[in-house]
């Protein structure tokens, strides 16, 4: 449609006309060819036609699509394709192809990553040698290409060689370009790359002790408790299923931090991690809260941050537990049965060593909200139904070895410390039942939970 | 692809241990495009068959390269020895 134009163009002055794809179109004037999308890639052309006006190399102005006004006014030409419609708007340009532009980035863009490039033989299987050097968590990884690695990069606005923190147990610092190849090869996509930022963040500071962590023959691992808006604009499963399989942000974002320890911080089992049996969780543990819905606000909230942002809780948990009441429609009856499973972790006669997440489910909460009890009521009530005459849970009392030392008379022990109860809200819709996650050695002995704003 | 670990410490891999005999054997031979060094390699390849060796040739494309990938890749799966020969 254009070729008459650019025929009258070519008479009136200097033009030069390049192609992206058919190098006979147009056939006169005879056109550059642009097949490796070299020139439209550095000239950000994203519409063709696209017409440019340049004067020593520099561009001075363009008009995408065709109007024939802007275009007449550009070239200064009267009377451009007198029998054409006085507008359309183009097509995209192949240099935006969504099929294309991963690579052109990658050849064109100037590599902005600096980790080493290695080769892998035709007729070798990728996933293969990714096992082979050790890289994997015992499922397949996806390949960390420059491509997919640059693609991921786009979640972010952080410098790919930003040093993010220092991982244990090598203590290696670890840059947002090394936890995009994780996150790649956890099968994350690039808007969840500012959730796994803030996870390794969180998980390597002082305080959670990833280290401890990770070396514990105690079978914990980080658990990511994730809330704020910005779980729902990346699909975040808070509802049902929500600490199970099948949502692909939940399973990828843990799996990436997991990634990181294991590949950078060189964090293996066998090796620096103790562990005596692990859990499933090792793999990945994330899910989302669901703030929305939510009577008791967020586990953030608990911790002191900003209900309304983005946020990424770590916990040292180990797998989760099922509490089943499915009679109690008071909530006394109901904090009952909770404090009862909640005295049993780790063992029912070990206090004040470790802290514990409390997952309620919907129909659970429903009890409490109805009933007006908030969340420091909830745990109020649960503390009270939770302290044990210390005579019941010294060593050898109930013919049991394991216990707490003698000495603390018959004084009544919480099973946590004032701060070492939290409550999650995130569940299905139907079904009476609670999540309880167990913690690891808690406090400065052990590892605090940490909450980290989402940085985009 | 890109390395996903800190690049702290050379990626070491231990040799195997050092056959007692290379009868039986499948024995590559990687000429690394000297000139001559096809001279010193056919001898070779007669002495290794002699004692029971089976040989198999591979070629560099240039000195000044390291071997591809790809033929690293099929030395390691054909073979159970290599002998990369110098020439000069």
């Amino acid at each position: 449609m254009v070729v008459p134009v650019l025929r009258q163009l070519a008479e009136a002055g200097e033009l030069t006309v390049y192609t992206q794809d058919d190098p006979d179109f147009p056939d006169a004037p005879r056109a550059v060819l642009d097949d490796d999308l070299a020139l439209s890639w550095h000239h950000a052309i994203e519409t063709v036609p696209t017409l440019l006006r340049v004067r020593d190399g520099v561009e001075l102005e363009r008009t995408v699509g065709w109007l024939r006004m802007s275009w007449e006014e550009l070239t200064g030409v009267e009377g451009l394709g007198p029998d054409l419609p006085p507008f359309r708007p183009g097509c995209g340009s192949m240099s935006v192809d969504p099929d294309l532009v991963d690579e052109l980035r990658v050849r064109h863009g100037g590599s902005v990553l600096r980790s080493r490039r290695v080769d892998v033989a035709a007729a070798e299987d990728e996933l293969e040698m990714m096992f082979n050097r050790g890289w994997a968590d015992g499922l397949p990884v996806v390949p960390p290409t420059e491509q997919r690695v640059l693609a991921l990069l786009t979640g972010t606005s952080r410098a790919p060689d930003e040093i993010v923190a220092t991982v244990p147990p090598d203590l290696a610092d670890v840059s947002v370009e090394k936890v995009a190849i994780a996150a790649v090869m956890a099968g994350c996509k690039p808007e969840y790359l500012p959730w796994v930022l803030a996870a390794v963040e969180a998980a390597c500071t002082d305080e959670f002790n990833m280290h401890g962590v990770l070396a514990t023959t105690m079978p914990v691992a980080p658990v990511l408790v994730c809330s704020g808006p910005g779980t729902r604009a990346i699909g975040m499963e808070s509802g049902v299923n929500a600490l199970g399989q099948g949502n692909r942000a939940n399973s990828t974002i843990g799996r990436a931090l997991q990634l990181v320890v294991r590949n950078v911080g060189g964090g293996r089992p066998g090796e620096v991690d103790r562990a005596t049996h692990g859990n499933p969780g090792k793999l990945g543990f994330c899910f989302a809260e669901n703030d929305v819905d939510s009577p008791f606000g967020t586990l953030a909230g608990q911790l002191g941050v900003d209900t309304g942002a983005d946020v990424v809780t770590v916990f040292a948990g180990e797998a989760p537990r099922c509490v089943v009441d499915q009679l109690s429609r008071t909530p006394e009856s109901l904090a009952g049965s909770l404090a009862a499973q909640l005295q049993v972790l780790h063992h029912h006669k070990l206090v004040l060593a470790f802290d514990a997440i409390l997952v309620m489910g919907p129909e659970h909460a429903r009890v409490f909200a109805e009933a007006g009890w908030d969340r420091d009521r909830v745990i109020t009530e649960l503390h009270a139904r939770l302290a044990t005459p210390a005579g019941a849970l010294t060593r050898g009392a109930g013919d049991i070895a394991e216990g707490i030392p003698a000495g603390f008379g018959d004084v009544a022990l919480p099973k946590f410390t004032p701060n070492g109860l939290m409550l999650a809200y995130a569940g299905g819709g139907a079904g009476l039942f609670s999540m309880i996650i167990a913690g690891w050695v808690n406090g400065d002995r052990g590892s605090r939970p940490v909450a980290r704003l989402v940085r985009y | 692809m890109l390395d996903p670990t800190a690049e702290r410490t050379p990626a070491e891999r231990a040799r195997l241990a050092r056959p007692s005999s290379l009868a039986g054997l499948t024995v590559g031979l990687l000429d690394i495009s000297k000139p001559r060094g096809d001279v010193f390699l056919d001898r070779i390849e007669q002495r290794l068959t002699a004692i029971g060796a089976n040989v198999k040739r591979y070629q560099k494309p240039t000195f000044t390269k390291p071997a591809p990938v790809d033929l690293r890749h099929e030395i390691a799966t054909e073979c159970e020895v290599v002998i990369e020969a110098l020439a000069d």
